[in-house]
């Protein structure tokens, strides 16, 4: 596998942000009940940590140590006003559902995460490329989650009606758990369980393990 | 006079808890939350960064971002969020020379985790909620004060919580992260209940 395919498809599956790294976790809670504003925000987030990556490790010869965090972070800033003017232009309907949400990606720990431990010691190219497999990483979880939620907590499909609500005529009583953002916290949960399972290298390793002694002369005790 | 700033903090607090209910600085709440001494120290930089950065970033919008502020006719409240992370990140910045060289026993416990609070959403949220809820100067010392004790009181919470979970026999795949989730869902009901007083 060539070094570039490996950036780009390494956070998808083997290292993701959300998963793996941690990253990027208050925005998966609070966008997931729609799959489309999610995709909305999955292309706003992938296009800020491409370009962010590319523009850090540009000038990452000549960021003084001592004043690198403000540095990056005004690059992103600027980055993300930019990415909300775009969206504010072309689809303002989205643009006042995700507002809030559009500005916390300055604060996104995947963009800062990244500029950080990626950009800074790699050139243009492959940093550009890390940024794109990392949004896509992180896309992939929310458009999980997205679905799952959107479709037991309304029965729908990207604004398709799947199972007919109750409340219109149809057989399927929503469940409006999955509308709250505490079902995200289940959810991830149970994703990182699945993903665990099917790459058992990322299972953490248990800090005390109880042993199986102790437990088989209870057993036999009683 | 008072009993509002009471008010104003216990809701921060409790009701609208910044962690538990807004979701907000999750990134660091996950990860820092192995044990219970890491988390304190990290919970009073937050406190301590949202205590200040609360109050700065609403005198900036009042004095110089609102509308009609600077000169009559004047609206700079665009160009808002790169003011707010900027002086965000420069205080962090200030924070940590400043405890390097006086407090050091303190830098030292809390060297990993003060940069990264620059990029941790409850602080950036916490300023855009004061603005957007057109809090006077004392009452965002308040809030932001109060604020920053709900995350830390949900994060050594949840610290204690897993101290005590790591005895227990989970499932592999679940182990670390996973249940960490599944926790905080639960410590989400927990805090719903809050929900229902009302001040």
């Amino acid at each position: 596998m060539s070094k570039a395919k490996e950036v780009l498809l390494n956070p998808i599956f083997n290292d993701n942000p959300i998963a793996l790294q941690i990253l990027g976790i208050c925005s998966a809670l609070a966008v997931t009940g729609n799959l489309y504003i999610t995709l909305i925000m999955c292309v706003a987030l992938t296009t800020v940590v491409t370009l962010s990556n590319l523009s850090v490790s540009l000038i990452r010869n000549h960021i003084p140590t001592n004043i690198r965090i403000i540095v990056q972070i005004s690059i992103i800033a600027t980055l993300v006003m930019l990415v909300d003017e775009v969206l504010q232009a072309f689809d303002y309907e989205s643009s006042k559902t995700l507002s809030v949400f559009v500005g916390l990606i300055v604060t996104n720990c995947i963009v800062m995460g990244r500029a950080e431990a990626f950009a800074m010691k790699n050139g243009p190219l492959m940093s550009a490329i890390d940024g794109f497999g990392n949004g896509l990483g992180y896309s992939v979880i929310l458009i999980v989650i997205a679905i799952i939620r959107e479709f037991v907590g309304a029965g729908t499909f990207y604004g398709i009606e799947i199972m007919p609500l109750t409340t219109n005529g149809g057989w399927y009583l929503a469940n409006n758990f999955f509308l709250t953002p505490a079902s995200s916290f289940f959810i991830i949960g149970f994703t990182i369980w699945a993903l665990r399972q099917w790459k058992t290298e990322q299972i953490e390793e248990p800090e005390f393990k109880i042993s199986k002694n102790s437990l088989e002369s209870e057993k036999g005790a009683a | 006079m008072l009993e509002s700033y009471l008010s104003i903090f216990v809701k921060a607090v409790f009701i609208e808890n910044i962690a538990i209910n807004f979701f907000l600085g999750m990134c660091t709440f996950l990860a820092i939350s192995k044990r219970i001494q890491p988390a304190i120290g990290l919970g009073i930089a937050v406190i301590v960064v949202l205590g200040l950065a609360v109050p700065i970033n609403n005198l900036i919008f009042n004095y110089f971002l609102k509308a009609d502020a600077l000169f009559p006719g004047s609206d700079l409240h665009f160009v808002g969020l790169i003011c707010y992370i900027g002086i965000i990140a420069a205080l962090v910045q200030i924070l940590e020379m400043f405890l390097d060289r006086y407090i050091p026993a303190l830098y030292n416990a809390l060297g990993v985790f003060l940069p990264l609070i620059t990029v941790n959403c409850a602080i950036l949220g916490g300023v855009l909620f004061s603005i957007e809820r057109n809090l006077e100067f004392t009452e965002s010392i308040v809030y932001g004060l109060g604020a920053g004790t709900g995350w830390a009181l949900a994060i050594v919470a949840l610290a204690g919580i897993t101290e005590r979970l790591k005895y227990a026999d989970i499932p592999e795949g679940l182990q670390g992260l996973g249940i960490t989730f599944i926790t905080v869902g639960l410590m989400c009901f927990g805090f719903l209940s809050f929900g229902g007083i009302s001040l």
